[in-house]
């Protein structure tokens, strides 16, 4: 018997406004313990929450770039529960009235695993149920016999993004972060870095025989810290419970704790008593009418990632696969149009950036914004190309420089002495050398073997030292073969 | 046990539970018979037509009620863990919780 996965996603992003979500506390990451928090994040009596404006905003624009309908009128609620990461026993969230509904997400190609990109048929659309605001809790530690909490944490504006239980495969799922991570940087409402928990991901998973009506038993996966380990935790957790299903066992429903370094999940203890939050309007907040701010937010409005490649296919005339690698990341796009905005040849630009320059950074674990080289050194590089003062050969040589030392293209054309050689009279001595000493070749060539010409190229190349326009040399060999 | 006019049973002992109190037999039926008493009272509302009219959150008609996302300095940390029952390297530390 065949089975299938029907898998769920639960995303949680902290916003990146400058002060919580309730208080004034400073929202930002890394802080020595307890340094950023007042007696409204502490949660301590007496005191009450006041709306952050630009939070509630910044989840409406979410809402906005994944198609979501904005609800006219939201409102907040207390969710209640006990546990030391919310001393005040209850988190403030939003239970039947979020302010974002029913959007949806378009998994495209480029966010797939690359390894599982060849599978990839037409673009999959997965349903996202809702989108809410809520305070973060306190980050605790668990000790040996103690816990110990840093409330620093503790407020800082939380939105949950609730996906429609459409995904179907670990690859799906990486794809869908991946995707959701690139819209919330392009709309720029976080910095969604998994590794430190800006971006968190709970996944709500059941297996089922192919053609099975029902949902097979629900189980959640909790603490995986980056897209891939949630792609490797689905295919552990898929495996085993197919493999539990065909030995006839039976699934309880639990949550499993991502072992990243065991590669496996481990059931926790669960609690004896089903969750049940008692949630109820929170009083001491307003609820919110969006109306009055969507247009505002509207403006807001970036150019998302399918619209930006459309445009690069378009104006810049990229091949798909060159559009597609730099939308991928906001700022290697826009350090693309700035080097394309000079220049007649964008797709040479595009092509530097996405092959070599790419590749480098990578070696070197820099991001684009420690680039050596910077988006107007390669228009000048292509420029030196594409006028034929040097090779293309020369012009890999002058990017490992560029990227070594940080200098601009004509400063190293000029410390090397690097040129293209064109002229016919130079060019024709080393013909004229290559030919004597390759009497072979030149046997060869003209008993009807054409490929000899490219070792008595090479020659002229060697002579050159790389000085030597390829193409011009051509020309002078065929002619002088032929005589 | 209590019981409101929709039917619905409130477990006081479960609600307790909930709640992280512990109550004695004595309290659990004194508290239930309070809690009738209060729900009764709540039920009144039941005896208004509300046809027509709009679910509110809240009593006052107000929305909108935003504090612009400027920040400012919380406590100083003294401050910040006085009333914490322990503390170690500036955290707050408690009787160890199991996950969840
Ligand atoms: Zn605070």
């Amino acid at each position: 018997m065949d089975y299938e996965s029907v898998i769920g996603l639960e995303v949680h992003v902290q916003l990146k406004t400058k002060s919580k979500m309730f208080c004034a506390c400073q929202n930002k990451y890394g802080s020595p313990p307890n340094t950023q928090v007042c007696p409204v994040c502490l949660g301590l009596p007496g005191t009450l929450p006041v709306m952050n404006e630009q939070a509630v905003k910044m989840t409406v624009l979410t809402g906005m770039m994944l198609g979501c309908e904005i609800s006219p009128y939201s409102k907040f609620d207390r969710k209640n529960y006990f546990y030391p990461d919310m001393p005040k026993n209850y988190q403030i969230s939003q239970y039947d009235m979020p302010l974002c509904k029913s959007g949806h997400i378009d998994l495209v190609k480029e966010c797939y695993p690359k390894d599982a990109q060849n599978q990839v048929s037409a673009a999959k659309r997965i349903g996202i149920t809702r989108i809410h605001l809520e305070e973060d809790v306190a980050k605790s530690f668990h000790l040996e016999t103690t816990s110990s909490i840093d409330f620093n944490r503790a407020g800082t504006p939380l939105m949950e993004i609730v996906s429609e239980p459409d995904i179907n495969t670990p690859e799906e799922a990486f794809a869908y972060l991946s995707t959701l991570r690139q819209i919330l940087l392009y709309g720029k409402v976080s910095d969604a870095d998994m590794e430190k928990g800006q971006m968190r991901c709970d996944c709500n998973i059941s297996v089922r025989p192919v053609g099975q009506k029902e949902f097979g038993t629900k189980l959640e996966i909790k603490n995986m810290n980056t897209i891939s380990g949630v792609r490797r935790a689905l295919a552990y957790e898929i495996q085993r419970q197919t493999g539990c299903l065909k030995k006839g066992e039976n699934l309880t429903q639990e949550t499993r704790r991502w072992d990243e370094a065991a590669g496996q999940t481990f059931g926790m203890r669960s609690k004896e008593m089903a969750h049940d939050y008692r949630y109820f309007p929170e009083p001491d907040l307003m609820p919110v009418d969006t109306a009055v701010f969507m247009n505002e937010v509207k403006s807001w409005l970036p150019e998302l990632p399918a619209a930006k490649k459309q445009r690069f296919m378009s104006d810049y005339r990229l091949t798909d696969y060159n559009a597609g690698v730099l939308v991928a990341d906001l700022e290697l796009a826009n350090f693309f149009e700035v080097g394309a905005a000079p220049g007649k040849n964008p797709n040479a630009v595009a092509n530097w950036v996405v092959n070599d320059l790419l590749r480098d950074l990578s070696e070197s674990k820099l991001a684009i914004a420690q680039s050596p080289i910077k988006p107007l050194d390669i228009a000048e590089l292509v420029e030196f190309c594409e006028s034929g003062k040097i090779s293309s050969r020369q012009a890999k040589d002058v990017f490992v420089e560029m990227f070594k030392t940080g200098k601009m293209p004509h400063r190293i054309i000029e410390e090397k002495g690097l040129s293209q050689v064109s002229d016919a009279a130079a060019l024709e001595t080393w013909c004229d050398e290559a030919i004597a000493a390759n009497p072979q070749s030149v046997e060869a060539y003209k008993s009807g073997k054409t490929t000899a010409l490219n070792h008595l190229k090479g020659q002229v190349m060697k002579l050159s030292k790389g000085k030597a326009n390829p193409k011009t040399v051509d020309g002078i060999l065929i002619k002088k073969l032929s005589a | 046990m209590s019981t409101n006019n929709s039917g619905k049973k409130i477990d006081v002992a479960y609600v307790a539970q909930l709640a992280r109190l512990e109550l004695t037999g004595e309290e659990r039926v004194r508290l239930a018979g309070q809690l009738d008493r209060i729900l009764e009272y709540v039920d009144q509302l039941r005896q208004l037509n509300v046809d027509g009219i709009e679910p509110t959150a809240h009593a006052i008609p107000q929305v909108n009620v935003f504090r612009s996302d400027e920040a400012r300095p919380g406590l100083p940390l003294k401050e910040a863990l006085k009333n914490a029952p322990q503390r170690m390297n500036d955290l707050f530390v408690v009787p160890k919780v199991v996950e969840d």
